[in-house]
């Protein structure tokens, strides 16, 4: 890979026709929320700008990510994007392997210092000086370090690079980490969920490639274009919501008919991601619309804001199954009794005061 | 006690009482409202969701009584810096060390003489006793909680700017659906503090005979002429 080819260039190589690729762009274009009419903006990019070399790396990860991605609806992103042109480096797909696969990682590195995109994928161990997660005989926090140092930027893919997710879940046993808290002297896009919608991660990663900029980020740094709704705002079930038409349980008739699933415990109304819009497998559908609710995947703290049946989440430091009403609940008998025994007492000593008063 | 005489002390000025009874108000409607979006009951199971919209009405009752009780608040928080000896800020805030320490004395004499009834004698008091200064100093800190919490939840459905000031809290308190459970759970302060506010008026207007309960209409108490 001694000279950098264009995306264009890469696709006509592989036997993509203009057609093809025009169409590719166009559907970039619609996926990353840009404008139709900046849709040649994307076109020019993706034929004269040399592709920005790309490392992958996975840690503590399900790699539920990298399926997703697979599964992104156009067959240029598999094609051209991971399959052939931008991975210089991505355990799980890459077709070295060992010394070979490591060969190439440090190649780049070295080769595009400061130009290069980090892709991460699973979080950072950093309990027992990391040794809970080694690749090639270094620990993830080692490489996450060493790879950051020459990135131009990180994108953090799913929950556990943005968030830490299931292995973060309360003890953390393995200090799982997200990549943020590790690198803060540079951007870290994240791109959260469980797994984040392939076409999401597709327009992300392309947006970078064909602007070479960062893209508009929310207040925790997720791309604005796909994470600056709640799912409930975009949820085809929200009229039933207003109409306070709710399912009572998994089996009842309100469920056939398809109304809210607030009761059930959805999360739609405080997840922000493009289920509700962009859904999954190529748009076949999305939970909510399977009839589960959202379990809020894309939120910090996910994994320990259960019960997910429920709506309003535990309190923390009380036992499971402790909603702040039961507490409530208990309190307000406590009081009224307290209360009750004040009101017997007063009127007992201080009856001739009371009777005084009346005269 | 028996030949006491009283002079009538204005205590209460109108924008206090106005502020308290249009909090009153707005923590009537907000926790009935509020229960019911934290736990919608199933008052229907069939129709077509076009024909109805009464939960978005009890939210938006929700949200408009929000608002009225936050600038009332903040005309509250106003009147702490222009009105009399009762309603200043330094009512409810020891100033200095000496009036912590009067304060706290007041406190335990509060809860030995009226709540654990050690004694007899009625403590006199003209604006806030000690104990109840402290509570109401918790109660304002819990509605600035509320006003923050609540700002920040309604954020994302609104294009208001005002709301839009308090987005920073749902990253910095680990997710809305924490801020959500917190919002809640505070309910329960405002229906405790109700339940003995009230119960502990009616006590002492019935012990002391100050007006207590009319003295938060007109703004008069009796206090014992010395
Ligand atoms: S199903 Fe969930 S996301 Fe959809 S309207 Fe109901 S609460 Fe909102
Ligand atoms: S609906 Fe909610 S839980 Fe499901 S994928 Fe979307 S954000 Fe995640």
């Amino acid at each position: 890979m001694s000279e950098r080819l264009t995306i264009w260039e890469q696709a006509r190589t592989l036997g993509h026709s203009r057609r093809d690729f025009l169409q590719f762009c166009a559907w970039l274009a619609a996926a990353a929320g840009i404008e139709a009419s900046q849709v040649g903006q994307v076109v020019q990019a993706l034929e004269t700008k040399p592709r920005i070399p790309v490392v992958w790396f996975h840690f503590q990860e399900c790699t539920c990510c990298s399926e997703s991605f697979i599964r992104s609806s156009h067959p240029i992103v598999s094609d051209i994007i991971l399959d052939k042109i931008s991975l210089d480096y991505t355990e799980t797909l890459q077709a070295a392997a060992g010394h070979a696969a490591e060969a190439a990682l440090h190649e780049t590195m070295k080769k595009y210092h400061g130009e290069y995109l980090m892709l991460v994928e699973g979080s950072v161990p950093t309990g027992a000086d990391g040794a809970y997660c080694c690749i090639a005989g270094r620990t993830a926090l080692d490489t996450v370090k060493e790879a950051a140092e020459g990135a131009k930027a990180i994108v953090a893919w799913g929950s556990c690079a943005s968030n830490g997710c299931i292995q973060a879940a309360s003890p953390n046993p393995t200090g799982a980490t997200p990549v943020h808290e590790i690198i803060t002297n540079k951007p870290v896009i994240k791109v959260p969920g469980c797994p984040p919608i392939g076409e999401v991660m597709a327009a992300t990663i392309v947006h970078l490639l064909t602007f070479d900029t960062i893209p508009q980020l929310d207040r925790v740094g997720r791309p604005m274009a796909f994470y600056s709704r709640r799912v409930h705002d975009t949820c085809y079930r929200r009229p039933n919501y207003d109409a306070g038409l709710f399912v009572e349980s998994w089996d009842d008739e309100n469920a056939r008919k398809g109304f809210c699933l607030y009761k059930m415990g959805c999360r739609g109304p405080v997840t922000y991601n493009a289920c509700g819009v962009t859904k999954w497998n190529g748009g076949v559908s999305f939970p909510i619309q399977s009839g589960h609710g959202c379990i809020g995947c894309s939120e910090e703290n996910f994994w320990d804001n259960g019960p997910f049946y429920n709506h309003l989440t535990n309190l923390p430091g009380f036992s499971i199954e402790t909603t702040a009403d039961k507490i409530g609940v208990a309190a307000g008998v406590v009081t009224a009794a307290g209360l009750v025994g004040h009101a017997v007492l007063t009127s007992i000593r201080k009856r001739d005061v009371i009777n005084e008063t009346k005269k | 006690m028996a030949e006491a005489t009283y002079e009538r002390v204005y205590v209460w000025q109108a924008p206090v009482r106005m502020y308290h009874w249009i909090n009153a108000c707005c923590i009537f409607v907000l926790v009935a409202t509020g229960l019911v979006i934290g736990r919608p009951p199933a008052l229907m199971s069939a129709g077509e969701a076009s024909d109805s919209h009464w939960f978005g009405w009890v939210r938006f009752l929700h949200f408009s009584a929000a608002f009225l009780m936050s600038f009332a608040f903040l005309v509250r928080v106003y009147w702490m810096f222009a009105g009399n000896q009762y309603s200043r800020w330094d009512a409810f805030i020891p100033r200095n060390w000496t009036r912590l320490k009067t304060q706290w004395r007041e406190m335990v004499n509060v809860l030995r003489i009226d709540i654990l009834q050690l004694e007899k004698e009625p403590i006199d008091y003209v604006g806030h006793n000690g104990l109840a200064a402290f509570s109401y100093f918790g109660i304002f800190l819990a509605t600035i909680f509320q006003i923050i919490t609540g700002a920040a939840l309604y954020a994302p459905m609104s294009t208001f700017w005002l709301p839009g000031l308090f987005s920073w809290v749902p990253p910095l308190m680990g997710g809305e659906a924490i801020v959500r459970m917190w919002h809640h759970a505070f309910t329960w302060i405002f229906i405790l503090f109700t339940m003995i506010h009230v119960y502990l008026s009616i006590f002492h207007d019935m012990t002391e005979g100050r007006g207590e309960i009319s003295s938060i209409v007109n703004g008069v108490r009796f206090v014992e002429r010395k």
